[in-house]
């Protein structure tokens, strides 16, 4: 199908949300296509209820517009709105049984009594309820309620359905065949649905397009194919499917250095000698005898998967997971093949490979050798450095001379964790405090978007004056 | 150890219920003093011929009705608002809500005579039936608000929203949705008010003017005059109604937390 401006339905664009200063969408710009099935996914806290919260119109954002149909519906109430939302929690009306409470909006709308049930009819016919019409909602099981849910909000006949997380509170098993009802009722009723979850395997199997987000910005748009093989980042690489994401080097078009060596690949325009992530897919990696590959290691250990098995083998100092069906023993080495296409070259998240920090001397005393400093209205001592009260300097840290407080007192506090991606050898965790962000390396697993406090360990900085103005 | 404590209890209900029981029978005896002298209901026909007790009668139940009806509104519409307020505003409207039910009848009554004294005085009117009203409206609201707060905050704000998504505009929303949700909250708030209203006896007193009467001012009246039997029926009566409604109340929270373990479940 074409792609003209008339197939979009739902288009926001630039919206910005804050809830008591903090900033829960980022200026995103979204296109939904008529007819599509679109699922937003990302982890928790991300923003992707608040997005489909601004399409149902529950909530205004502070900037940017939400088009519907090429129609600027800014704040317009839910109630005006020609889409529907099935809501995590179902919120069935329990004083109304099955019948009633799929009848509710059409009630509300005045439709005429024969058509209400026919409707309701064609509807419970289409979510697999027939002859449920006389039951109390409270006494269906999870998936029926979730089907009555669906049934009531479609049978409004929505050009939108808005689905939050509406898998969340069901059992596995159920999941999966929910999972495809969905995709089914979607295709029989021809309608757009916009999918909240955080359940990647979920977005790869239901959707036409997925939206990966985190911290509040969109990372990638594209098919479940493109954002598994060709992810835009290292976050994108790490939440959807297994990976193996490594630093490396571009040196030039098509030639990249991993763990000192030069791998050929097909990705262009990274200009020569930059920094970048690389994903690889624990599949794409092909088991050879030692002398066949440039990268050789050892197996570590092997588990069986059912389909294939998992292995994890050491090579210079970092963890490969690699998927295959044939089988290594532990303790053997293997060399690690990779066909240059199964090599995805990703710029970095957070350029900088070491982190600065400009700070100024608000007391400090020549006897003790030590200063006071004031960053980001945090004040701390520093042991071992003198500077005149009053100097601007420039506190150079490396990743590994960042942690985490243990004791929850840290040199600035309520840091945000935007991303913690495993890169072999550590986790590699991007922070963001109010003016900054921070790279940290880390063997501790964090949790994302969560604040916590951020240390330093300043017998690994640099320090340096700044004359003049500095920017932060 | 269990003998005795079931004794200890069975004591406390004697002396609790013993005073009610000797009215109730001696409402059925056939003599004006206090030695039984065989079984009547002469006292019970007699209090129906009574125009003056079926006016009082008819107008305690007027009161209570009407007044657990405008209770029941405010109360409700109070209890949203205060739902709605966040952090300390929330306690402080809660507890002023609260302080009304605490705070001693005398003191309830006293003040709002006087409030009605000088609003008669400015707008020139008297105190009667309508004052008793508004003074029942007020010590009541707190009651539903007491009744109605716990239902909101445990409703799912996501069912309200539903019906939002829906079609709804708020205020359908509330009436087709919501109010449903609130409904056995607010309902043990009108019985609650009504029984507190036909109870009471301070308030009224200090707020009924010259002329208005109600069955516990009546009682009271009576008692001044001349003891008559008639008093112990009319106060069998109202004890058995108050306990009907009480035994109503009872089953209906019975219900609720048995549905709210199956939801629980």
């Amino acid at each position: 199908m074409k792609k003209t401006k008339n197939d979009i339905i739902v288009s926001l664009k630039d919206i910005f949300v804050e809830f008591d200063g903090e900033v829960i969408l980022n200026h995103i710009n979204l296109d939904i296509k008529d007819k599509e099935f679109l699922t937003i996914l990302g982890p928790s806290g991300c923003g992707k209820t608040t997005t489909l919260r601004i399409i149902g119109g529950f909530l205004q954002p502070k900037q940017g517009d939400i088009m519907f149909d090429g129609e600027n519906i800014n704040g317009l109430p839910p109630h005006k709105r020609n889409v529907n939302t099935v809501f995590q929690k179902y919120s069935l009306f329990p004083h109304l049984n099955v019948f009633d409470n799929i009848a509710f909006g059409m009630r509300i709308k005045k439709v005429p009594k024969d058509e209400i049930k026919k409707r309701v009819k064609e509807m419970l016919s289409i979510v697999d309820l027939k002859g449920y019409e006389k039951r109390s909602v409270a006494k269906l099981s999870g998936g029926q309620q979730q089907r009555v849910a669906i049934a009531r909000a479609l049978v409004c006949d929505p050009k939108v359905l808005l689905l939050d997380e509406p898998l969340g509170a069901l059992d596995l098993k159920l999941r999966k065949n929910m999972q495809w009802e969905l995709k089914q009722i979607q295709q029989k009723t021809n309608t757009t649905f916009v999918y909240v979850t955080h359940d990647q395997e979920e977005a790869l199997t239901m959707s036409d397009t997925i939206v990966v987000m985190n911290n509040g910005v969109i990372e990638q748009i594209g098919t479940p194919t493109d954002v598994y093989n060709e992810p835009v980042n290292a976050f994108v690489a790490d939440f959807i499917g297994d990976a193996n994401i490594l630093n490396g080097i571009m040196i030039d078009d098509c030639r990249v250095k991993v763990l000192g060596e030069e791998l050929e690949c097909v990705d262009k325009g990274f200009g020569q000698n930059t920094p970048v992530d690389i994903v690889i897919r624990p599949e794409d990696i092909e088991i050879v005898k030692p002398e066949q590959a440039k990268l050789v290691g050892e197996v570590t250990e092997v588990v069986f998967k059912g389909v294939h098995y998992e292995m994890t083998v050491m090579c210079k100092g970092c963890e490969w997971i690699i998927h295959s069906t044939e089988c290594a023993p532990v303790g053997s080495k293997v060399g690690m093949k990779i066909i240059p296409f199964n090599i995805q070259i990703m710029n970095k998240m957070f350029l900088a490979e070491k982190n600065t920090f400009y700070a100024e001397v608000i007391s400090s005393s020549k006897e003790e050798n030590r200063i006071t400093v004031s960053v980001e209205d945090c004040e701390f001592d520093i042991e071992n450095q003198y500077f005149e009260q009053g100097t601007k300097i420039a506190v150079t840290l490396p990743p590994n001379a960042l942690s985490i407080a243990g004791d929850g007192v840290g040199h600035i506090n309520d840091v945000y964790i935007e991303s913690v991606i495993f890169k072999g050898e550590h986790n590699e965790i991007i922070l963001e405090s109010d003016k900054q962000k921070w790279l940290m390396e880390s063997d501790v697993d964090e949790q994302v978007a969560t604040y916590v406090p951020l240390k330093f360990d300043f017998t690994k900085a640099e320090f340096k004056v700044v004359e003049g103005e500095y920017e932060t | 150890m269990k003998k005795l404590s079931k004794i200890y209890t069975a004591l406390i209900i004697f002396f609790m219920y013993m005073p009610i029981v000797v009215l109730i029978l001696f409402s059925f005896n056939d003599g004006k003093t206090m030695v039984w002298k065989g079984f009547t209901l002469n006292w019970y026909t007699d209090l129906f011929k009574d125009s003056q007790i079926i006016n009082s009668l008819w107008n305690t139940l007027m009161i209570a009705f009407l007044a657990s009806l405008f209770a029941t509104a405010l109360g409700t519409m109070a209890a949203i608002g205060i739902n709605n307020f966040k952090g300390k505003k929330r306690i402080f409207l809660q507890n002023a809500s609260n302080i009304e039910i605490l705070s001693p009848d005398i003191v309830t009554g006293v003040s709002l005579m006087l409030m009605f004294t000088l609003a008669g005085v400015a707008f020139n009117f008297k105190m009667g039936f309508l004052t008793v009203l508004l003074a029942h409206i007020t010590f009541c609201t707190p009651y539903v608000v007491l009744n109605v707060l716990p239902r909101i905050r445990h409703m799912d704000y996501s069912v309200y929203e539903a019906a939002l998504d829906l079609g709804c505009n708020q205020w359908q929303a509330f009436r087709k949705v919501v109010i449903h949700e609130l409904m056995p909250g607010m309902f043990s708030g009108f019985l609650m008010s009504f029984t507190f209203s036909m109870d009471d006896f301070v308030i009224t007193y200090f707020t009924r003017g010259a002329s208005f009467q109600t069955l516990s001012i009546q009682i009271y009246t009576m008692t001044h005059q001349r003891i008559s039997p008639k008093i112990n029926a009319l106060s069998a009566l109202m004890f058995v109604v108050v306990l009907v409604l009480m035994v109503i109340i009872n089953i209906k929270d019975r219900k609720l937390e048995k549905q709210n373990v199956q939801k629980a479940l």
